[in-house]
């Protein structure tokens, strides 16, 4: 028996090792067709991108063939470098950096050596190109874009980065994803999916046809239209109005959440990120960290919202029923809630009741009633997250989940926010009673005061915010069709909208109305300060105004947010005005208001920031440079907000 | 009868089979090397050349000689072991060789015939009977003393040869409970590499229940059962921490990367995927002499030693592969039916040992590049490039030939 093992284990071990190898290289086809297999060469096919369109069907987004200049710097043969580059319109020290760039990368793998040609710089190349051995070109798809705005919509498209790859297999070195915007978030049904054939090469490199009679490929699929929900008319007016200025607009169709608008500015051409320009496009856009073009302002910007704030104290306060519609306080220029303790109000004093409240915005009228409110509980702290739901079933201090790729989330304070403030003295409505006017914790972005305005519009509803209409063949996610009721019974909304109503009629935008349409509105101002060169300057208030119209059966919500523009009344107000008779008459009858705004221009305000004083877009446009007068850059902080 | 010839009863299926698969092996090595054309398989042919007056001197030494000066041999070989850690030539951090200006030995792989020559004289005393335990402690010293200079220049692949000699003691008498210990602990940690640590217990305490009930009521030991169980559950909790505690990040991968718990196949997964992706790509047929794509790439690294048989695989594909592995299997088999017949004990005992060295070598290597057994360095006999081992196995086998050729005329 002892004679037997060393034979057995001899026999089994053999057998072990041939079940291996026939499985190696009979049975399993995986190794073959790994892409550092150089025995195969993968090819992929890629599909174009789906287009972009607006809610009525216009074409925004298209695509446009580009060509890839490839090498193989193992194959490089006797280059004409003169010629080669005078073709391309390169230097030659480009022509030598890049070859060098790429032989490090690999001597034998193709690598990119001059991106994203259009069909006139191809042309030329394109005849002789057989004459440059170890170079071939890649045809690709860019972007075609059919209007100018509407940069921060789409986002752009870009080369993957290396830890993507790392991580989402369906991804390779080198391929373009959408980033930011819809671009981003509806990247995998705009990119579609890339076909891939396998091809068998022989020693010599040479192709001698598909691997197992095309067995592993598969076919691209075309990536898919969509429609936004976006009015590309009203898109190109909004960024026109805000020319000139900082700031951003949200425009929504309270009926169905649907974004009509999205304006953030200082914005750019979506077209100067595609080509040859791109990467040096978007090192501009990237470094300018003052004027921010790629950042949205209409989803990121998180202020203090001030008075259209008073909109949620007033209804908060009748659900809780604490006031009704009659209870009446008495503005004394302010109020006085506490011994020493001075609030000034600018309405012009008397006796207020709710109507007459928001319409002259009386500070006083809804710091009573915000006392009230906290003071219906015993404990504070159970008050405070009472009135805290309240808010936050209007969407407050919560992404929300609309579809686009960045967000904030604002602020909605909770009796553990206050534990936090105050760990070791008691607090009472008193404390915390610059809630009542939006001046306090609260922080909001101008999608969420839109999305106030639309819940409001709806008496007590509103659907996510959210940019997508139509997917090719497809239903848009069912949670932008899913209703969310407010805390807020219907009946409180009706005295809420009318004094809104009179905002125009009597109050503090008396002078922005349209005639014909019934619009229902807000002002706001947000105080703001900034450190420049380590002193604290107070700047020019930043103007927000909210609206809604018409007034019954509303069409459109609307929130607006300048930088340093001053009262409420003065630039927002009138933004929104226009805006609302754009989309509801696609005509302007306001013309005075118009001009107006085109012709204001707040850059001497942001001169004082340091950076840039020219407006991005139309600088881009016309030279392409705009850093050509980076100052140090100021830090700017926002310290608080003034009501008005 | 004592004018015979060098070639005079000598083992010619031995030869044959030696012969083709030096020839073979150089075949995959001129073709592995062809792209880098730094002269690796001009320096092979010259190594192959030299096995010819190399052979010749193995089989015109009297066949009593090893037998006679086994102990010398192997005392000489441990001293070129010692000798490393004084004068030894360090590359690429393990000090295995003697520098000779370009040229380089390295002594571990003549130390392999020189521990096979020891053990066979140690046992060809007819008192020794591996039943006692002295005789065991004695046997299993000559065995480990080469491994304890090989182990920390660090050649863990060397060392590991050495564990074929437990077989090579098991069939001359070593109780079989050595050869099940080493199974179950090889198992054990596998298993435990593999499954978390409780599973493993589980499956061992099913198993002993299994053998306790099965086995006849006589052989019933309860005590015994207990404390196989507390080993085998202390030894399994062991490897966890083991693996996690001393073993190097590096050892750690190897493993990682055959149990697949790593992809990384670009730092340490490389060796492995490209060795896979050279064997699979050759199909059935393979592509052809010289017409490997992987091979000529250069992907496959240190493809002319360790890896040569991805070159098999990729070039002459599975029947290529098969007439490899059928040859090596031939060989074993051969020289261990030529073992048994041997008349004397030292013979037989050496016999074995060359069998058992050449298979461990062979199935450690193919399994390693097949990637069913953690990289490791250690060569294909015969195959893989390199002066030192070439000879070492050339001298390992020949000296066995020469005892067979000898023992017609020892009456």
């Amino acid at each position: 028996m002892r004679k037997l093992l060393l034979p057995s284990l001899i026999i089994v071990a053999a057998s072990l090792l041939v079940i291996r190898i026939f499985y190696l290289q009979v049975i399993d086809d995986s190794f073959k067709l790994k892409s550092d297999n150089n025995a195969i060469k993968i090819k992929y096919d890629y599909p174009e991108r789906g287009y972009i369109y607006d809610r009525n069907g216009k074409l925004l987004v298209a695509n446009q063939a580009s060509y890839d200049i490839m090498v193989i710097p193992r194959e490089l043969k006797n280059t004409d470098t003169l010629e080669f580059c005078q073709l391309l319109n390169i230097t030659k020290e480009d022509f030598i950096k890049k070859i060098e760039k790429a032989k490090i990368y690999s001597p034998r793998l193709p690598s990119v050596f001059l991106p994203q040609l259009n069909k006139s710089e191809f042309a030329a190349f394109q005849e002789k190109i057989r004459k440059f051995e170890g170079f071939y070109f890649q045809k690709r798809s860019l972007r075609d874009y059919e209007v100018d705005s509407g940069a921060n919509i789409f986002g752009f498209i870009t080369q993957v980065n290396e830890k993507l790859v790392a991580k989402n297999p369906y991804y390779n070195s080198g391929d373009l994803i959408g980033r930011q915007g819809v671009e981003e978030s509806y990247e995998d049904i705009l990119r579609g999916i890339k076909g891939v054939k396998y091809i068998q090469k022989d020693k010599y490199n040479r192709e001698i046809g598909s691997f197992k009679e095309g067995r592993y490929d598969t076919i691209a699929v075309q990536g898919e239209d969509i429609n936004l929900t976006i009015d590309a008319e009203l898109q190109k007016y909004g960024e026109e109005l805000m020319i000139n200025k900082r700031g951003g607009i949200v425009a929504i169709e309270p009926k169905t959440g649907e974004i009509l608008a999205l304006v953030t500015a200082p914005s750019y051409d979506p077209s100067i990120l595609v080509g040859r320009q791109r990467s040096k496009n978007y090192t501009k856009l990237y470094h300018d960290s003052i004027a921010k073009p790629l950042y949205d302002r209409g989803l990121l910007a998180e202020y203090p919202p001030g008075s259209p704030f008073k909109i949620l104290t007033g209804l908060v306060a009748l659900q809780e029923g604490v006031v009704n519609e009659q209870t009446t306080f008495m503005c004394n220029h302010g109020f006085a809630y506490a011994p020493g303790r001075f609030q000034r109000c600018h309405c012009g004093g008397g006796p207020r009741d709710l109507h007459v409240g928001i319409y002259k915005s009386c500070n006083a009228y809804f710091s009573n009633v915000y006392l009230r409110t906290i003071g219906k509980y015993k404990s504070s702290p159970y008050a405070v997250d009472v009135w805290s739901n309240h808010i936050k079933s209007f969407g407050l201090g919560q992404f929300m989940g609309y579809d686009l790729p960045t967000g904030k989330k604002g602020k909605a304070p909770t009796s553990k926010t206050y534990k936090k403030m105050y760990p070791d003295w008691g607090w009472s409505g008193k404390t915390i009673i610059s809630n009542a006017i939006g001046q306090g914790e609260v922080l909001m972005t101008p999608i969420q005061l839109a999305n106030m305005m639309a819940a409001v519009a709806n008496e007590g509803y509103y659907y996510t915010p959210h940019i997508i209409k139509k997917i090719e063949g497809k239903k848009i996610d069912t949670k932008f069709t899913t209703k969310h009721v407010t805390t807020i019974d219907k009946k409180y909304f009706k005295p809420m909208i009318s004094g809104l109503f009179d905002v125009y009629n009597l109050g503090t935008a008396a002078g922005l109305r349209v005639e014909g349409i019934d619009i229902c509105g807000k002002t706001g101002t947000a105080e703001n300060f900034a450190k420049i060169d380590g002193k604290r300057v107070q700047l020019k208030d930043h103007s927000i105004f909210v609206a809604f119209a018409p007034k019954d059966n509303p069409k459109i919500a609307i929130a607006i947010l300048v930088e340093n523009g001053g009262f409420g009344a003065t630039i927002a107000g009138p933004i929104a005005s226009l805006m609302i008779e754009k989309y509801l008459r696609k005509k302007i009858t306001r013309t005075d208001l118009e001009t107006r705004i085109l012709n204001t221009s707040l850059q001497a305000q942001y001169a004082k920031l340091g950076g840039l004083s020219e407006d991005i877009k139309l600088e881009l446009r016309k030279n392409d440079s705009i850093l050509k007068s980076k100052t140090v850059i100021p830090k700017i902080k926002i310290d608080s907000t003034k009501e008005n | 009868m004592k004018n015979q010839s060098v070639t005079n009863n000598i083992d010619w299926i031995c030869i044959i089979i030696y012969s083709a698969l030096v020839l073979m092996g150089w075949l995959n090595i001129y073709s592995s090397s062809l792209a880098s054309m730094d002269g690796t398989s001009e320096k092979q042919l010259i190594f192959i050349a030299l096995t010819i007056p190399l052979i010749f001197i193995v089989l015109s030494v009297d066949g009593k000689f090893y037998e006679k000066y086994a102990s010398i041999i192997f005392g000489i070989s441990l001293l070129t072991l010692a000798g490393l850690f004084v004068f030894g030539k360090t590359i690429a951090g393990q000090r295995c060789w003697y520098g000779f200006g370009s040229f380089t030995i390295q002594p571990s792989e003549f130390a392999k015939a020189a521990t096979a020559l020891a053990l066979a004289k140690y046992l060809s005393d007819t008192q020794i009977n591996l039943k006692e335990v002295n005789r065991q402690i004695q046997a299993l010293a000559i065995v480990f003393l080469p491994v304890l200079l090989i182990l920390p220049q660090p050649d863990p692949g060397s060392a590991l040869i050495y564990s074929v000699f437990i077989i090579v003691l098991y069939r001359e008498g070593l109780p079989s409970w050595y050869v099940w210990t080493g199974f179950i602990t090889i198992l054990l940690f596998v298993l435990t590499l593999i499954l978390e640590p409780q599973y493993v217990i589980l499956i061992a305490l099913t198993t002993l229940i299994i053998v306790h009930f099965k086995s006849r009521l006589s052989d019933r030991n309860i005590l015994l059962s207990g404390i196989l169980f507390a080993l085998m559950s202390g030894f399994v909790l062991s490897v966890n921490y083991v693996f996690e505690n001393i073993f190097k990040q590096h050892h750690r991968d190897r493993f990682n990367i055959l149990l697949g718990k790593t992809v990384d196949l670009k730092g340490i997964g490389y060796n492995t995927n490209q060795s896979e992706i050279a064997i699979g790509s050759g199909g059935w047929l393979g592509k052809g002499f010289l017409e490997g794509t992987q091979t000529k790439g250069g992907f496959v690294p240190e493809q002319h030693t360790d890896y040569i048989f991805t070159t098999v695989g990729e070039e002459w594909g599975f029947v290529g592969s098969l007439v490899v592995i059928t040859l090596f299997v031939g060989l074993f088999l051969r020289i261990i039916y030529l073992a048994e017949r041997q008349k004397t004990k030292f013979s037989r005992v050496y016999g074995y040992c060359v069998a058992g060295i050449l298979f461990i070598h062979f199935f450690v290597n193919i399994a390693m590049v097949a990637g069913i057994f953690p990289t490791i360095g250690v060569p294909l006999p015969f195959f893989s490039y390199g002066g030192s081992g070439l000879w070492g196995f050339t001298i390992l086998l020949f000296i066995f030939i020469k005892m067979d050729a000898n023992k017609v005329n020892e009456w």
